[in-house]
């Protein structure tokens, strides 16, 4: 099921729940609204769901107009962070409840149940009560749940939030192929881009009530549009120091009063015309060197990641993440070399703060 | 009242069984433990325990307004005597099953289902509006108890005073002095608006405590308001429900202010006269100033024990002890 959203607002008296939202999600897409907390992910999951209705704009499944249609006539499937599981209702009860409001035969839901659990392997949990489950199981009762009625929509709101960072991953990737599997449109919605990167086709990134962007995980990372998108996307964050961009002996050279550095042509020319710009870099983008034409940066901090160590380096005023080898042995107080790999330098434009190069 | 006390004791050995130095401890927070518990423990033993004691020793005496005014030598101790008068008393069994009708009636109709159904309604509407709507239902239980009898009478009774009746002659009907004519009604509608204030406030606070995830969900899965009231709302009240019940049950037991102001227990032979009102009016109020404590105290005694059985067999069938949680708190 296609869904359409248009100029969507929500307004809770003074306060902006979500302002002027535009999203169109393809029929079978997986699709992750990221956010940080409080940016209206919730709220919009929630008007998707019929249980607010929009101050403003519309939304559509399919090329039905669903602004005034109550959630139980909308067919969707919801996961909740908190799992919203009944107490008072067995597994069985939970995951019946939503055939029983549509009066399935006794018979036919007794199947169904049994067949949705088997497929999120609670199958022995029936009897059970939500107490009586762990975390995961729960969340695995509120997947069946969801699914039983076979919905033509899936919106997930954090999901998997609450559990511990093992069972997370395998959750991930089970909720993933099972969207896959049933081809159902899934808008998911989450605070880690981690998860939004390895499950979405397409990921809205949200900020203060406004679509930031809405692209595909290796847009977002490779050609951000926005400054904040940017900062946002990528664990270490990427790096920004204000530069200008020169025309210089037929190539192109950013710099500052502290750094010196050689532009791709194509990057390089797109931000030359805008005087003082902000030069976007990924730590992993930057390498400690021995020797070379390297910008000389002292260590603040050094945090082992286990497979990279993570340095805070200071040169001028500047103050980049770059990671190294943790082989290298650097201290904090160290004087490091750093080699800035600019094949992938983003430039932003000051004042409004969106990509010289992705516009 | 004992339940706190005994689970403290039961962590205080625990923890003085474990080292001499937690022992040392444990004695010092043990007279802390006491020391919260004495303004309770105090209030308890003197306005519950003592005249507890007392009325058992009265109902066993035959003390009364001929032999105490003139002559306390005169009052002897009689046994249980009071109380084989009280069970050949031709009109006890009346008044018992006035008793429990008037109980079950109040309490199933208005402390528990009309304290449901507002509680519902109010919480289903815009949140000020449901303020002020329960609001309204609080003032019966804050009017005192006097005045409120005093608008009710004022419905009540014959013309032309009686509103009721002001009306009913406007509209050409006969008019009746409502009191007399339907006493049972107005005795259970008048103590029934002030019991749903109680039941009102414990099923609103539960029903606003229900996370609001799981309601959404209810929604989202296919049901009405009214289905997920039946299928999700309701179950999750079954221990305020119970509450209420227990609690409102003692409480409509023994109260009697508001009968004793609307129609003193009549009209004519104890109509709507009810238990704790007898014992009130044998040893209190008695015709010609023939108070007759100790007779009135044998009632007393009877409601006591009636109480307190049920309170016990209320709190074995709701298993009254798994609703109170383990404190959280760790006792150092
Ligand atoms: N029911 C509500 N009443 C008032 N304000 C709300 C309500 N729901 C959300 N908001 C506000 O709307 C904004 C977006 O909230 P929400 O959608 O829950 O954010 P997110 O899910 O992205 O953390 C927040 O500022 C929040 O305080
Ligand atoms: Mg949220």
């Amino acid at each position: 099921m296609e869904v359409k959203i248009e100029n969507l607002k929500k307004q809770f008296g003074q306060v902006i729940g979500v302002k002027d939202l535009d999203l169109n999600v393809r029929d079978g897409e997986f699709v992750a609204l990221l956010g940080p907390s409080g940016c209206g992910k919730t709220t919009t999951l929630l008007m998707l769901a019929g249980i607010y209705k929009p101050t403003d704009g519309t939304i559509r499944f399919g090329d039905r107009v669903v602004n005034q249609v109550q959630p139980r006539d909308r067919n969707i499937g919801m996961v909740f962070q908190s799992y919203a599981l009944y107490p008072h209702m067995t597994v069985f009860g939970n995951i019946s409840y939503p055939l029983k409001l549509k009066k399935v035969p006794k018979q036919e839901q007794m199947e169904r149940v049994e067949r949705v659990a088997n497929t999120m392997g609670i199958g022995g949990l029936l009897d059970r009560r939500p107490g009586q489950l762990s975390g995961g199981q729960q969340q695995r009762v509120a997947l069946g749940r969801a699914l039983v009625k076979e919905p033509d929509i899936l919106l997930f709101d954090e999901p998997l939030s609450n559990l511990d960072a093992r069972l997370r991953l395998t959750m991930r990737s089970e909720i993933k192929q099972l969207q896959n599997r049933l081809g159902i449109t899934a808008i998911y919605v989450t605070h880690d881009q981690v998860e939004a990167m390895t499950m979405a086709d397409r990921i809205a990134v949200m900020n203060q009530g406004v679509l930031q962007a809405f692209d595909t995980p290796e847009d977002l990372y490779d050609r951000p549009k926005t400054l904040f998108v940017a900062g946002f996307v990528g664990n270490p964050p990427m790096n920004f120091a204000d530069v200008s961009v020169m025309a210089e002996h037929g190539g192109f050279t950013a710099r500052n009063e502290s750094i010196r550095l050689q532009v791709p042509a194509e990057r390089g020319q797109k931000a030359a015309a805008a005087g003082k710009v902000r030069m976007g870099i990924r730590p992993e983008d930057i390498h400690v060197v021995d020797e070379g034409d390297a910008v000389t940066a002292e260590v603040v901090i050094v945090e082992p990641l286990g497979r990279d160590a993570m340095l805070d380096v200071r040169f001028g005023s500047d103050q980049f993440l770059v990671l190294a080898d943790p082989q290298k042995h650097i201290r904090a107080g160290d004087q490091v070399k750093l080699h800035f790999d600019m094949d992938s330098v983003q430039f932003f434009d000051l004042q409004s703060e969106r990509s010289l190069l992705w516009n | 009242m004992t339940q706190p006390t005994t689970t403290l004791d039961d962590q205080f050995t625990a923890a003085e069984s474990r080292t001499r130095r937690s022992r040392k401890k444990s004695l010092s927070s043990n007279m802390a433990a006491y020391g919260f518990l004495a303004p309770a423990g105090f209030l308890v033993i003197t306005f519950f325990l003592v005249p507890v004691v007392i009325i058992f020793y009265l109902s066993m005496t035959n003390l009364s307004t001929s032999n105490f005014t003139t002559d306390l030598s005169a009052m002897q101790f009689v046994g249980l005597e009071n109380f084989r008068i009280l069970f050949n008393d031709q009109f006890a069994a009346k008044i018992f099953f006035n008793t429990v009708f008037y109980v079950l009636v109040t309490l199933s109709l208005f402390n528990v289902t009309l304290a449901l159904i507002v509680s519902l309604l109010s919480t289903h509407i815009e949140r000020r509006a449901g303020f002020a709507f329960r609001a309204i239902w609080i003032l019966p239980r804050i009017t005192a108890a006097t005045v409120y009898i005093m608008l009710w009478r004022r419905l009540a009774v014959e013309a032309p005073y009686g509103i009721i009746n002001q009306v009913n002659t406007l509209l050409g009907q006969t008019t009746y002095n409502y009191l007399d004519a339907r006493p049972w009604e107005f005795v259970i509608v008048v103590n029934g608006f002030i019991g749903v204030s109680f039941g009102m406030i414990i099923f609103t606070s539960a029903i606003e405590s229900i996370p609001k995830d799981l309601l959404n969900a209810s929604l989202v899965d296919g049901s009405t308001i009214l289905q997920r009231i039946r299928y999700v709302i309701l179950p999750l009240l079954r221990w305020p429900l119970l509450f209420v019940v227990t609690y409102q049950t003692l409480s409509l037991l023994t109260s009697f202010e508001q009968i004793l102001l609307l129609t003193d227990g009549g009209p004519g032979l104890y109509a709507t006269e009810v238990w704790s009102l007898t014992a009130y009016h044998r040893a209190l109020s008695n015709y010609f100033g023939n108070a007759q404590w100790g007779y009135g105290s044998a009632f007393a005694v009877v409601l006591v024990i009636i109480g307190v059985v049920l309170a016990v067999i209320y709190m074995r069938v709701f298993r009254f002890n798994e609703l109170v949680a383990e404190p959280k708190i760790e006792v150092l």
